[in-house]
């Protein structure tokens, strides 16, 4: 159940993100998990319920998007979604590959951010909709 | 008043934190001369027995060698691999079905490094959570014993995968368990085109000086390729 460790670190991460970006309450986060990641999509749901108690992550929505694998056939030089996970193979040539393009993913892609008490907002430049990009 | 959610795009990995500290980890060890080997399995498959042997063949060969060996409670492994004189510490876990960066990096102190050839990782019995996390290995080892069933490899795609090696135990016990040694390497192939595939017993024997080799051979590759390319710098 290596899920609860996972979301605790997804957490601290969302957590420290909000920090500083002046924050606020986070209301969504959206997540990709490869099929290949090792992390069971309903257990990381339930284990961020618990891990984000508490936090100003507590009810935020947890999005996720399964990434399914692709691999690169060096014979067709193109790029396949793999269908069957227990044959590393290219679908159109048979060729084994291991050249795992996508699949792997276990990745933060976004957070949304709520002011804490729309109440004090200063105004119309809050209605606005901003976005911040932090790349890292 | 509509509240519309500012939105931090941020596309980063969520062990960040553990993939970071391993990565200074490999590097140190890269550093340091040290080949660090993980070794990952369901439990049962023969990881502490092969590590004594190893670490008894290696001694005896003149390398200087060290292991870290977790386990959820008990220090029954740690102290079954310190008979062969090699320093050996215990992570006990408590719980926590594999290990992080953080625990080995806190289980090292006090080691002199740089005297170190070869330090090993025995991970948690466990195929499917150490597969997530980074160590800052140099070589990750995938081991299924013939007593498993030739499928392990389909069963658990996602950690075989991650493997650099694989390695079957126990062969001295194939026959008995009609053991079919063309459908496991298939299968171990299948999820895991090109990989490596070593067969040993530790109790006869068979397949160490094969295994013994692949890791000095690893080793070697290492170590000499860093000290190229740190001369070139």
């Amino acid at each position: 159940m290596h899920e609860l460790s996972v979301a605790y670190h997804l957490v601290q991460l969302v957590t420290q993100l909000a920090s500083q970006h002046g924050g606020g309450t986070v209301v969504a986060l959206h997540v990709r998990l490869g099929v290949l990641c090792c992390v069971h999509r309903e257990a990381l749901e339930f284990c961020y319920e618990l891990a984000a108690q508490g936090t100003c992550a507590e009810n935020a929505r947890l999005i996720i998007e399964e990434v399914p694998v692709e691999v690169y056939c060096s014979e067709c030089q193109q790029q396949f979604q793999l269908q069957n996970i227990q044959k590393f193979s290219c679908p159109r040539c048979g060729k084994p590959t291991a050249d795992i393009r996508r699949g792997k993913e276990l990745e933060l892609v976004s957070v949304e951010l709520e002011d804490q008490d729309p109440l004090e907002s200063k105004g119309d430049e809050e209605d606005s909709q901003t976005q911040q990009r932090v790349f890292s | 008043m509509s509240h519309v959610p500012r939105i931090l795009e941020v596309r980063t990995k969520i062990l960040k934190k553990n993939d970071e500290l391993a990565r200074q980890m490999r590097q140190e060890f890269l550093r340091l001369g040290v080949s660090v080997v993980n070794l990952v399995s369901s439990p049962g498959t023969g990881k502490t027995e092969l590590l004594q042997r190893t670490l008894h063949v290696l001694l005896q060969r003149g390398f200087s060698v060290a292991a870290v060996v977790g386990d959820l409670e008990t220090d029954n492994d740690a102290r079954r691999l310190a008979r062969s004189g090699a320093p050996v510490r215990q992570i006990q876990t408590h719980g926590c079905c594999h290990l992080e960066a953080h625990m080995v990096k806190q289980h090292l102190q006090g080691w002199n490094l740089s005297e170190i050839s070869f330090l090993f990782i025995e991970n948690i019995g466990n195929l499917v959570c150490p597969a997530s996390w980074d160590l800052g290995e140099s070589l990750r080892v995938a081991l299924m014993s013939v007593t498993e069933g030739e499928d392990k490899p389909l069963k658990y795609p996602g950690l075989f995968n991650t493997a650099d090696v694989v390695v079957i135990t126990k062969t001295d016990l194939a026959q008995a368990c009609e053991f079919d040694r063309q459908r496991a390497l298939q299968n171990i192939r299948a999820v895991r085109p090109g990989v490596p595939v070593l067969e040993t017993s530790a109790r006869s024997g068979e397949g160490i000086p094969q295994w013994i080799e692949f890791l000095c051979q690893h080793h070697h590759r290492c170590h000499c390729s860093h000290l190229a390319s740190a001369r070139k710098s």
